[in-house]
């Protein structure tokens, strides 16, 4: 792959175009100092590459759970919510909460659900080309999925507190149960519900691809800045 | 280091990234500590402490009191180790009974209508269901339960189904574990009263009914004069087809028997496999009339000393029935009596007269009979009764034809028990177990032969009898009546309680009493009293719990429990609709916490009215009810659930209709309105 993408710049027609090119992919390893440094070429490769890996892996896993404890349910109640559905006890929380008239669970965050699995494959290429361009560029195309989790969580959180603020006046319960922002993570209360929020395995790959990231940026800066700067 | 801004610009999005990374591994880091209850402490109890030993004081408990209390008391959550199904008596139903809290689980409505369950209060199916099981052209409201019986593979309880015959009618029900419910009721078209039901072979192939009281058959007239010629026994061989859950009339089959009064019965397994056993009382063919100056009845059915033990070699039978050697009376097939003895299926042996249970030892080497008016209990053997057989050696046979075998040649032992032996049943470690009725106590003794290894007791030997309290009838030992007996519990069904309960006037409660049987030799306990105040039981089974497998909700919401499949009129939210045709109006409607949909239902007085409900709910025990006042209706709609109503709006009215079940904080408000213009 590397060698095709040196080929393409070789014979690039236009002088003004390749420049432009080669500025934005960076310089190519040379083949001696390959052999002499492998590890420190391989090391971003191969960190961008996992985090890469990590972000299409955490698409088939949950990546946050919502856990509602009341007595009358022993074995509590239990959403887990991929990045484009919700399953678990969705139906009975759904039934639950016509009381205090919040919305169905299914009409939340429904563009973000619908474009999730191929926004964060796309984010996931990104981060995959970098490992072919030696230069700041990299990090540019990794920004997206760096900041995936955190643009996770803070939508998540929107979401809740529209749903928590925009309750029907009409329902059943609404004198009893007043507008409210249920935590995106960590513990809160409704009615005779104590809830609690938490990420999932789906999110902490998605993390691990963020830390992935920022380490395997370092070794990219550290292994090509040099080969740029000669 | 920093270099240049480009450099700067590097090292801010590692370090953002880092933070990111670090900042939320704390934060998911702390997510994690999500409270997980730590199971209670376990104290380990080694001495009754202080406060143990000043209650049981106060109250007045002996040490043995306080032994039996702890092997019986279930904390709050504890399960019960065994599921008892006992007989509800003349309530027609069945009731589920936890072992050994002996607390009472559900009453199953069978032959009698069940509100709670919305058993033929209303709901079309299970109206259906009843209203097959008429005997005649009459709406019957209740039933005799007598025998249940769970289905078994390999002669093993399977946890699968449940049979019970009303006595009264003489009926069967089917009951699917799955869910609890009855699912058919067959009425007998040949007998009027059948005692020995049910009893099944060891794989559930067939359900055994055996006969009591004899009538003409197909339920007819014939003089009481003409008894012996007009008036016939009968036991019946029900076909279950496993795979739908119900009896197969078609390939059922009943044999004609001369009319003696057929009693319990007992399918063979094992050495005995493909036979059935019930014994007989009545073979004097009395026919009472003590208003005439003729002998009464519990005179003359107990003139001589030996009855008859049917042993009916049920694999030919039902090739004789395949083979179309049968007659049919009200469409259903029989084996005439000629036929049967022709075919060589009956063969009758001497039993000690009127006697009562006839049951197979676990292995089925052994019938055991009690004499009821005998002190002893007749064992006899299956080799025996074979190879007698296989010589033909009859001592003569009986007024109808049928070959009798010398008791001699098939009887084992006789074991003196006490007086009044009525029932046995067996446990693992060799010992079987007989209640003594005129005694009111449980006797055990020890089995020889190949049970002989697994006592250190002399074989054939009373070793014991523990008196309960009163005039005991049937004894269910857990899994006792199968190839694999379970042992360590064992429940006498006593029929009179007289002292042991509150005083609750003059019709007293009956009582189950728990005993523990783990323990060898003459060790047996008393654990428990269970008042039953709903009709008076006869037989139990007492299965170990973990082998049902029963749903805690419906597998779909819009099910028909009475076909185990999808209902053909479910409903979801949103497609509620009310629609009519002339004066038929159809109603779909769903029911949810805490509303129905639609909550108007207007009709007109004298529209046709079929009413679907579902109800949508997946959470286990949201149960909804849906009471109709003056319509006489009332649903039990579980959760998955649809149920049918239909009826005739024939009164005009409002009828607020509601849920009858306390479904959640708002089930006051989960009603509605069924207008009925005039």
């Amino acid at each position: 792959m590397k060698a095709r993408i040196r080929t393409a710049l070789q014979y690039a027609e236009r002088p003004a175009l390749r420049a432009t090119a080669r500025a934005v992919v960076g310089p190519r390893v040379p083949a001696h100092e390959l052999r002499r440094r492998p590890l420190r070429y391989w090391l971003p490769t191969l960190l961008l590459g996992a985090a890469a890996a990590c972000l299409v892996a955490s698409i088939f896993l949950p990546y946050w759970k919502l856990t509602l404890h009341a007595p009358q349910y022993p074995k509590g109640l239990h959403v887990h919510a991929y990045l484009d559905r919700m399953t678990g006890d969705v139906a009975e929380i759904d039934a639950l909460n016509h009381y205090i008239g919040m919305r169905r669970l299914d009409e939340a965050a429904r563009l973000e659900r619908s474009l999730s699995i191929i926004a964060v494959s796309v984010i996931a290429l990104l981060v995959a080309a970098a490992v072919f361009i030696h230069t700041r560029f990299a990090a540019y195309l990794s920004l997206p999925a760096a900041l995936f989790p955190a643009a996770f969580l803070v939508d998540l959180q929107l979401w809740l507190r529209h749903f928590g603020t925009h309750l029907d006046p009409r329902a059943p319960l609404s004198q009893a149960i007043k507008p409210f922002v249920p935590p995106v993570l960590g513990q809160g209360f409704v009615g005779q519900f104590s809830t609690v929020a938490r990420v999932e395995a789906g999110f902490h790959l998605a993390l691990a691809a963020t830390a992935a990231i920022a380490v395997g940026l370092y070794f990219h800066w550290r292994a090509y800045r040099p080969l740029a700067e000669r | 280091m920093m270099r240049n801004p480009t450099a700067a610009c590097r090292w801010f999005l590692a370090i953002v990234s880092l933070a990111l990374m670090v900042g939320g591994t704390a934060v998911t880091g702390c997510q994690q500590q999500e409270k997980v209850e730590a199971p209670a402490q376990v104290h380990t109890v080694t001495g009754l402490g202080d406060d143990a030993g000043k209650v049981a004081q106060e109250r007045n408990l002996t040490p043995h009191d306080v032994v039996a209390a702890l092997k019986t008391y279930m904390p709050s959550g504890r399960l019960d180790d065994y599921v008892m199904f006992a007989s509800g008596g003349h309530s027609g139903q069945v009731l589920v009974i936890g072992v050994p809290s002996m607390r009472l689980l559900k009453v199953i409505g069978v032959f009698t209508p069940e509100p709670w369950q919305g058993w033929g209060t209303g709901s079309v199916a299970t109206e259906a269901v009843l209203r097959a099981g008429d005997p005649s052209g009459r709406k019957t409201s209740w039933g005799d339960t007598h025998h249940p019986a769970l289905s078994e593979t390999d002669g093993a309880y399977d946890g699968q189904f449940l049979f019970i015959g009303d006595k009264a009618n003489s009926r069967l029900a089917v009951i699917d574990l799955r869910d609890f419910e009855t699912k058919q009721i067959l009425a007998n078209p040949l007998a009027m009263s059948s005692h020995g039901a049910a009893f099944v072979t060891p794989n559930t192939d067939y359900v055994v009914e055996g006969g009591q009281y004899a009538t003409p058959l197909g339920v007819r007239y014939a003089p009481i004069e003409d008894y012996q010629k007009s008036y016939r026994g009968l036991v019946t061989f029900w076909k279950f087809d496993r795979q739908k859950g119900r009896i197969d009339r078609d390939k059922s089959f009943a044999m004609e028997l001369p009319p003696y009064w057929q009693d319990l019965c007992d399918a063979g397994k094992l050495e005995s496999d493909g036979w059935v056993f019930c014994n007989s009382f009545n073979t004097e063919m009395a026919t009472g009339g003590i208003e005439k100056n003729q002998p009464p009845f519990e005179a003359g059915v107990s003139q001589r000393d030996m009855d008859y033990l049917h042993i009916i070699n049920l694999k030919r039978a039902a090739e004789v029935a395949a083979a179309g050697k049968v007659e049919t009376v009200n469409g259903f097939r029989y084996i005439p009596l000629q036929t049967s003895i022709a075919e060589q299926l009956l063969y009758f042996a001497p039993e000690p007269k009127s006697p009562h249970g006839v049951d197979v030892t676990p292995g089925g080497e052994y019938l055991v009979v009690a004499g009821k008016l005998d002190p002893h209990v007749t064992v006899y053997s299956m080799a025996k009764i074979k190879d007698a057989i296989a010589k033909q050696s009859f001592e003569k046979k009986d007024p109808y034809g049928v070959p009798l075998l010398k008791f001699d040649d098939v009887k084992e032992v006789q074991v003196e028990l006490g007086l009044g032996p009525l029932h046995t049943q067996f446990d693992a470690q060799g010992y079987a177990y007989t209640t003594l009725f005129l005694d009111s106590a449980v006797a055990r003794w020890s089995l020889g032969g190949a049970y002989q290894s697994k006592h250190s007791d002399p074989p054939w030997k009373l070793l014991t009898k523990l008196p309960v309290h009163y005039n005991v009838g049937h004894l269910a030992a857990a899994e006792g009546d199968t190839t694999t007996p379970n042992g360590k519990y064992l429940v006498a069904m006593d029929k009179w309680s007289i002292d042991r309960f509150q005083n609750v006037g003059p019709l007293l409660p009956q009582n189950f009493q728990l005993i523990d049987i783990s323990q060898p030799g003459d060790r047996l306990q008393l654990l428990y009293d269970m008042p039953i105040g709903i009709g008076e039981p006869h037989y139990a089974q007492i299965v170990k719990a973990d082998k049902l497998h029963s749903w805690e909700a419906y597998p779909e919401v819009g099910w028909d429990p009475h076909q185990q499949a999808k209902h053909a009129s479910a409903t979801v939210i949103g497609k509620e609709r009310v629609e009519r045709k002339g004066n038929r109006v159809e109603v779909w409607m769903t029911a949810v916490r805490s509303h129905f949909t639609p909550e108007h239902v207007e009709i007109r007085k004298g529209d046709h009215v079929v009413w679907h409900i579902t109800n949508v709910e997946r959470a286990r025990d949201a149960t909804h009810g849906f009471a109709l006042p003056y319509y006489n209706i009332n649903l039990s709609l579980e959760p998955g659930e649809t149920d049918t109503i239909e009826f005739d709006a024939d009164r005009d009215g409002a009828f607020s209709f509601y849920c009858s079940e306390f479904c959640s904080a708002l089930h006051l408000e989960m009603a509605g309105y069924m207008l009925v213009k005039p």
